[in-house]
């Protein structure tokens, strides 16, 4: 197996695109996801398409640990076959006259042949091995079209909007496994996409394209933080992720408790999931209201201690303030009236209760 | 219920044919997935020159056919020299007639095949790991099988009734090089045997038929297999 300090991902690439030149320098940690997010139309998918060898682009290199893939220079451009590269598309392309067994084992070598079963109980599908593709669900086809991308034993795992065209439910179901997957795995991902929510759920590092050009790069909770970015990290729908782990269980009222790093707790809709489990769970900032004291006749079932970071103007909203909150070692955003804020006189720095509706919690992964 | 010289002529056309078939099936192939997922230089001017049987009128390419072959031509001399073989007035000429005509029809159903083929699925093999040659035998070829069946029976039936390219080449010898459509040829040349014309006619409509049913059964249990996906 490779040390993880061997697959460390690091390109620079030029190629002109039919409106805009694409120029990016990318660097991927070892370990962890990489999200490369962008709307539809910003180079993402080209960006893919040259690391993965499948187009070639006009000037640059590709490294990947200590291995050059791409390199125009030395007019060196390894073919895909040879890249060890896992690609997952948008579409589960499984070779239609394949069961899924035949299709999780096309590129499969002799020495992950021991790591099959674990797959495939990981992915869920140990009850489809015989079956044609042509008879799975999109779901499940794209488990199987990701096991198998996984077998191959890449280096790297590149994943392209793998939720495309799933209803919500079924897309839900398939980025839990996803993010179930990627820590299990030890080697690292790229992955793209254009949804936020998605993002939060899934991704440790971000990296920020637009119109061909890298505008922002770096760790996740430190960009989703970044008050400057709100209109292109989901604007309306902006959102903070935090840390958890699951204390116990209330199935009268259909509540979990959960306890944040600093100790202080909250309550969330019931999960299935077991006491003592991590887990990520995203609060959008417009469902976070602030009070100077802990209110006692209140619907909130939350209020957390907190100390205002920063203040400032929402781009998207001319009444808004954005609002940075620290609660221990992990920020939360808000977003409030400009009129309250200067009512409460809020100022950087001002200790507050965040007030957070147990309901608000939509989504946990 | 047929007599000895119509049993031979039915014979000696399906030898024929299947042997004809025979030696153009792999070069088809190739031709056609050359064709279908390549691009090169002067590839529209080897195109055209592949369909020049489709449109040039069979005596023509019989008759080049004996220039390059024959014991004379370029081909044929060194064919004869080295290896003793000539093909003119035989039954392997015949064939050899027969698989030039087939073989544009052959390379156009194979390579509509390949075509139809989603390129997609081959990327997907190249990113597991397949370099091309296991993706033409794993992906491409499989999936194209239908084609490929419709394809062949076509070339069959082509080299089945191919008479002036034949006729041209390897004559017309009985239990030589007299195929069926030959057999009719020279029936109707013989005052007096017009039954007999008429059962060979029948004849000939009756393997045209049983082929084309055989082509149409083979492609539709290939591609039944193929379109369980489509559910």
């Amino acid at each position: 197996m490779n040390t993880a300090g061997d697959n460390a991902l690091d390109c620079r690439v030029r190629k002109r695109l039919g409106h805009f030149t694409l120029d990016m320098a990318l660097s991927v940690p070892a370990s962890g996801v990489t999200a490369l997010f962008g709307q539809s139309g910003s180079g993402k998918t080209s960006l893919l398409r040259l690391i993965a060898g499948l187009d070639r682009p006009d000037a640059g290199h590709v490294r990947l640990g200590e291995r050059l893939l791409t390199d125009c220079d030395r007019r060196l451009h390894v073919p895909i076959h040879r890249r060890r590269l896992g690609i997952v598309f948008q579409e589960a392309r499984l070779f239609p006259h394949y069961r899924v067994r035949g299709n999780l084992t096309y590129g499969m070598p002799a020495t992950a042949r021991s790591r099959f079963d674990d797959m495939v109980g990981l992915l869920g599908i140990e009850h489809l091995l015989d079956r044609l593709p042509g008879t799975l669900s999109g779901g499940e086809a794209r488990r199987v079209a990701i096991g198998r991308a996984l077998l191959t034993q890449p280096r790297l795992l590149l994943m392209d909007e793998p939720l495309t065209g799933l209803d919500g439910d079924r897309k839900q179901e398939l980025l839990r496994y996803i993010v179930r997957l990627t820590r299990e795995i030890d080697i690292p991902v790229l992955y793209v996409s254009h949804d936020t929510s998605e993002i939060n759920a899934i991704a440790d590092h971000l990296a920020l394209v637009e119109r061909g050009r890298l505008i922002a790069h770096g760790a996740l909770d430190d960009l989703m933080m970044r008050l400057d970015l709100t209109d292109r990290l989901g604007g309306f729908d902006a959102a903070t992720r935090l840390d958890a782990r699951i204390v116990d269980h209330d199935t009268r009222y259909a509540l979990t408790r959960v306890v944040l790093e600093d100790g202080q707790t909250l309550r969330v809709p019931l999960m299935s999931r077991p006491p003592g489990q991590r887990v990520r769970l995203r609060i959008g900032a417009r469902d976070v209201a602030l009070s100077l004291s802990m209110p006692k006749d209140t619907s909130f079932r939350n209020g957390l201690r907190a100390r205002i970071e920063a203040i400032e103007p929402s781009p998207q909203e001319a009444s808004a303030n954005e609002v940075r909150l620290r609660i221990g070692g992990q920020a939360l955003r808000a977003r409030l009236t400009r009129q309250a804020c200067d009512e409460m006189q809020l100022k950087v720095g001002s200790k507050v209760i965040s007030l957070i509706r147990s309901v608000a919690f939509d989504q946990h992964f | 219920m047929l007599s000895e010289a119509e049993w031979q002529a039915v014979f000696l056309s399906l030898k024929i044919a299947g042997s004809a078939v025979g030696w153009i099936v792999i070069p088809g192939i190739a031709m056609a997935w050359l064709l279908a997922r390549h691009e090169f230089r002067g590839k529209s001017l080897l195109d055209g020159f592949l369909h020049l049987p489709l449109v040039l009128p069979p005596v023509v390419v019989g008759y080049l056919l004996l220039l390059s072959l024959g014991r004379s031509g370029w081909l044929g001399h060194w064919l004869y020299q080295s290896f003793g073989i000539s093909l003119p007035f035989t039954w392997q000429g015949a064939a050899v007639a027969g698989g030039v005509m087939a073989f544009p029809l052959l390379v156009r159903a194979v390579r509509l095949s390949f075509e139809a083929v989603d390129p997609k699925l081959e990327a997907a093999a190249g990113t597991l790991g397949a370099n091309r040659w296991r993706v033409l035998f794993t992906i491409t070829l499989p999936l194209a099988v239908p084609g490929l069946l419709t394809g062949t029976v076509l070339a069959f039936a082509r080299a089945l009734s191919e008479f002036g390219a034949t006729i041209t080449f390897a004559s017309n010898i009985p239990g030589q090089t007299r195929t069926l459509p030959l057999a009719l040829y020279t029936l109707i040349q013989t005052p007096g045997r017009e039954a007999a014309a008429a059962r060979l006619c029948v004849l000939s409509i009756a393997i045209a038929m049983l082929s084309l049913i055989v082509s149409e059964w083979l492609a539709r249990r290939a591609r039944r297999r193929l379109q369980e996906r489509d559910q």
